[in-house]
Formats: C-alpha cells, structure tokens, sequence
C-alpha cells in the first residue's frame, strides 16, 4: 500500500496545466510582440501603478472591514449549541453559493438609481446617488466576501475549549482581557485563512468594479480583462506583478502569524 | 451582551439575505422596473423558452459533473501518492497544489488562454467545451487532494491488509477497504468541486472561445446588456435550487454523525 504511482497522473496534469501556463505568464512578461527579450511590457505596465496601487488599497479596506464584522458572528456562533452551530454555517453557506455575478447584480438593481434604497431615501428627503462610487465598489466586495471571513473565524474558535474561557474568567480576567489574551491568540490561524480567502480574490476581481464603480473606479483585474486580449505582453507583465504582490502578503502574512503562534 | 450577539448576527444575516429576497421579489413583478406593478410568472415562462438559457444551463450542468468526477478521481489518486512521498518530493507536490489554489483566478485564466491559444495554433483547434473542461478540472483537482489527504493520515493500512489476507486481491481490498474510509473526504472534495465549477465565471470567460456559452457566462452577457427580469426569476431558481442542495448535504451530515457516533469537522 505504500504505493506513490497514482499520483503521478495528478503531478503530470498540474505541471501541464499550471506550471506551463505560468511559464508562459513569464515568457510573454520578458519579451516584446515580436518574441525577444524585452521590459517594454513592464515599461507599459508601469503606466498602471496607480490603479495597481488602488486596487490592493480597496482590497486591503474590504478585508478588514469583513474581519471586523465577521470577527463578532464567528465567535458568536462557535459559542452556540452544535446544533444552532450547524443551521447558523448553513444560513451563512447559502448566499456564498449562489452564483457571483447574480449578487453583485442584486446590488446594482438595489442601489440606483430610483431603486428601493434610493426610492425609500427619497422620501426621507435624503437625495444622493449610491452606485458608481468606491463606497459602492467596497461594499459590494465586502458582501460577495463576508461568507468566507465568517466560515473560517467560526471553525478555528469553535475549536477554541469553553472552559479555557471559564477559567480565565474565574482567574480575574474581565470579558475584555478574556477576549484579548485568550480567544484572539487561538483564533490567529482562523483570522489568517480568512483574510487569506477575502484579499486574494478582491485584489483580483474584475466584475464589482465594472458592476458597481465609476469610470474611475477601475481595478488592476479590469485592465488587465481589457487589455489581454489585444497585448498578451502587458497583460502578463501586470498578471505577473500581480500574482507576486499577492503571494509576497500571503508570505507576510504567515510569517506574522508564526510569530504570534509562537509569543502566544 | 447575549441579546447584543443575537440581534447583531440577525443583521448580518439580514444583510446576506436582503438582496437575494429583493431579486427574487422582483422576479414577480409584472413590469421592467423596480417599480411594483403586480403580480406575475411571466418571466419564468420566459426563461424557459430562452433556448440560449437553456443550453447554457445544460453546458453548465454538464462541465460541473465531467470536471469534478475527473477532478475527484484524479485528486484522490494523487493525495493515495502523496502520502508516501517523503521530503523534497513531497514538498514539491504540495506547492504545485498551493500554487494552484492561491493564485487569483484571472491569473489562472489569462495563462490558460494563453497555452490554449498557442496550443490552439499548434495543433489547429479552438477553445471551446473541451478547453473550459480542462481549466475546470484544473481548477477542482488540488482541493479534492486538500479534502483527502487529511483522512488517508489518519487511515489505518492494517485494515487493508487484513483484508487481502482475508482473501480480496488488490483491487478489492482497494476498493471495500481504502475508497470506503475515504469516501467523506472524497465526497466533501467532489462536492467542493462541484460548486467552484457552477460558480466559476472567471476561468471559463477566458477560455471559452468565442462561443460556448455557460450560466455565468450568459449572465453577464445579460447584465451588461438591458436589464431583464429574467434575470431575477433565474436567480429565484438558483437560489431555490442551492437550498435544496444544502438540505440534501444536511441531512446526509446528520446520518453520518448518527453512523459514526460524534466526529469533528
């Protein structure tokens, strides 16, 4: 049974499908269209900072926004019966599965103008439009994201013992330091794949933007959906910066929480 | 603090729901806008008369189940292998899965498009069903090996050899006694699989070609375009048809639990 040969169809099919493609990102990143080496594609690329910069900027607000709202629910709900647990995880499964685009849609047909929100502000004599701004974009990705901050928070603290808390209650701790020396140090890794699964995709959407944002809101995935398909250099040399932006704060990030793993 | 936690999670939850409600309120709606003009189920006999609709939901339906049953088995085999890889090995197969996991999707999709698209020259054929295929399959496998490999740990090897000195020959013994221990793990990474296929958008827009249509390919060709209410009834059924799901993976959880007496995660 110490068999390794079923991986292997597995390991090939991921070098095919995944090493090569990157290589290819890489490839097209480093030449220009006539296929020599070149940094024309970064030079253009360049052009693009401050989108860039904008886009790890509302990805970064949409994720500690959904930690901070998420952070209360996921403790709330591990500290429930395991069976209100269950229906709770359920509720919250529910809106992370319907489709993606169908949600942000909600939101467009809510937010405009002379939809119910608008409507209803009307009559309240509260004139102002809501779509097409960066509040809009960011509270579209905190909803389509909410789910996948709550999920993780409440697996890691339902792990976390009641009597743990119990008994730094009976050792004098008040509700606050219970919270700050006990539950925040054990929910580090929940808080780490949580942020992990809110910034990657929200740093990288291209649909919420277009959806809910202005003209000038913009993001790094919708420059480089509009540009890939005419100048396959560039849109590497951005999907390139891109992925290494991304995996360079998820280093970071886990770096921080080994640290605090280990003070804790 | 109690009554604070309840009604703060009840606002969340309300907040979750709001929009989805909003939809599907307005998908009976007998009028264009978000104005109520009364009741009505026309949008739905719309819907299904829309052939394109249709046949993009038969696409879908049709990716997801080839995607993950190939993911399934695929990604089972591999984390049966990678369990008994030690050291660099082991570690290289464990990036090119994490690699695959983490980078954002419209990475994943414009690489693809691009081999796809060199490929596409080499061998004179264009993106369509099977390259949308492949990139799915790509996508779902590493979290089948995710949702297996924590099992196999924890799997007991003398089970199966007991059962070849009971008589079963290897592929039996592989089958009652390996795929039987593994099958939650299987059936969450499946499952897992399944979802990330119908829901995908991102992948499948860059590497469908310039005409295979799936569900969220339709749908945002709808969203960009007027808006319609069949969009709304669409999304009533979606939702309806999630919940069921749900109900189906709830109660196979509960009969589990019951079978094996209390069991984490």
């Amino acid at each position: 049974m110490r068999l390794k040969r079923p991986s292997i169809p597995y390991i090939a099919w991921m070098v095919v499908f995944t090493i090569i493609p990157i290589a290819l990102i890489l490839f097209y990143a480093f030449t220009d269209s006539s296929g020599s080496f070149s940094f024309e594609a970064f030079a253009k690329a360049f052009g693009y900072t401050n989108v860039f910069l904008k886009s790890l900027w509302i990805a970064f607000i949409s994720t500690l926004i959904c930690l901070i709202v998420a952070y209360p629910v996921g403790y709330f709900m591990s500290r429930q019966r395991k069976s209100v647990q269950n229906v709770l995880t359920m509720l919250f499964m529910i809106p992370m599965w319907m489709n993606f685009l169908l949600r942000i849609y909600a939101w467009m047909t809510l937010l405009q103008n002379g939809g119910p929100i608008d409507t209803m502000l009307s009559l309240l004599g509260i004139h102002t439009t809501l779509i097409g701004n960066q509040g809009a974009v960011i509270l579209g990705m905190v909803y389509e994201y909410l789910p996948f901050m709550i999920l993780p928070l409440y697996t890691v603290m339902a792990k976390i013992d009641t009597r743990l808390i119990e008994a730094a209650e009976d050792l004098g701790c008040n509700k606050l330091s219970v919270m700050r020396k006990v539950v925040f140090p054990l929910s580090i890794p929940g808080i780490i794949s949580g942020v992990t699964m809110v910034f990657v995709p929200t740093a990288s959407t291209f649909l919420v933007s277009q959806y809910l944002g202005g003209t000038d809101d913009l993001m790094i995935g919708d420059v480089i959906d509009k540009i890939f398909w005419s100048d396959h250099n560039t849109g590497s040399a951005i999907a390139l910066v891109l992925m290494a932006a991304i995996f360079v704060f998820l280093i970071i990030l886990n770096l921080f929480g080994d640290e605090e793993a280990i003070a804790a | 603090m109690k009554k604070f936690s309840k009604i703060y999670t009840g606002l969340i939850l309300f907040f979750m729901y709001m929009p989805i409600v909003v939809l599907i309120a307005f998908s009976f709606n007998n009028g264009k806008t978000t104005v109520w003009k009364g009741f009505t189920l026309r949008w739905y006999t719309d819907l299904f008369r829309d052939s394109h609709i249709m046949n993009s939901l038969w696409n879908t339906l049709l990716i997801a189940i080839l995607a993950s049953v190939i993911a399934t088995v695929l990604g089972t085999m591999a984390a049966i292998g990678i369990n008994n890889f030690t050291g660099k090995k082991r570690l290289f197969v464990q990036n090119i899965s994490n690699i695959s996991i983490l980078s954002p999707d419209i990475v994943t999709g414009v690489s693809l498009m691009l081999m796809f698209t060199l490929a596409g020259v080499a061998f004179h054929f264009q993106m369509g069903f099977w390259t949308v295929l492949l990139a799915h399959i790509t996508l779902c496998a590493p979290f089948v090996v995710l949702s297996v490999l924590p099992r196999i740990r924890h799997m007991d090897y003398s089970t199966y050899e007991a059962a070849l000195d009971l008589g079963c020959n290897q592929w039996q013994a592989f089958r009652k006694v390996v795929v039987f221990e593994l099958m939650p793990g299987i059936f969450t990474g499946f499952l897992m699989s399944f979802t990330y296929s119908l829901d995908d958008f991102v992948i499948t827009y860059f590497t469908r070609g310039a005409s295979f249509q799936t569900l969220s390919i339709q749908i945002y060709t709808m969203t960009h375009q007027r808006i319609s209410p069949k969009i709304n009834a669409l999304s009533a059924l979606l939702f309806l048809a999630v919940i069921i799901l749900m109900l189906i993976i709830n109660i196979r959880d509960r009969k589990e639990e019951k079978k094996h007496g209390h069991q984490p995660g």
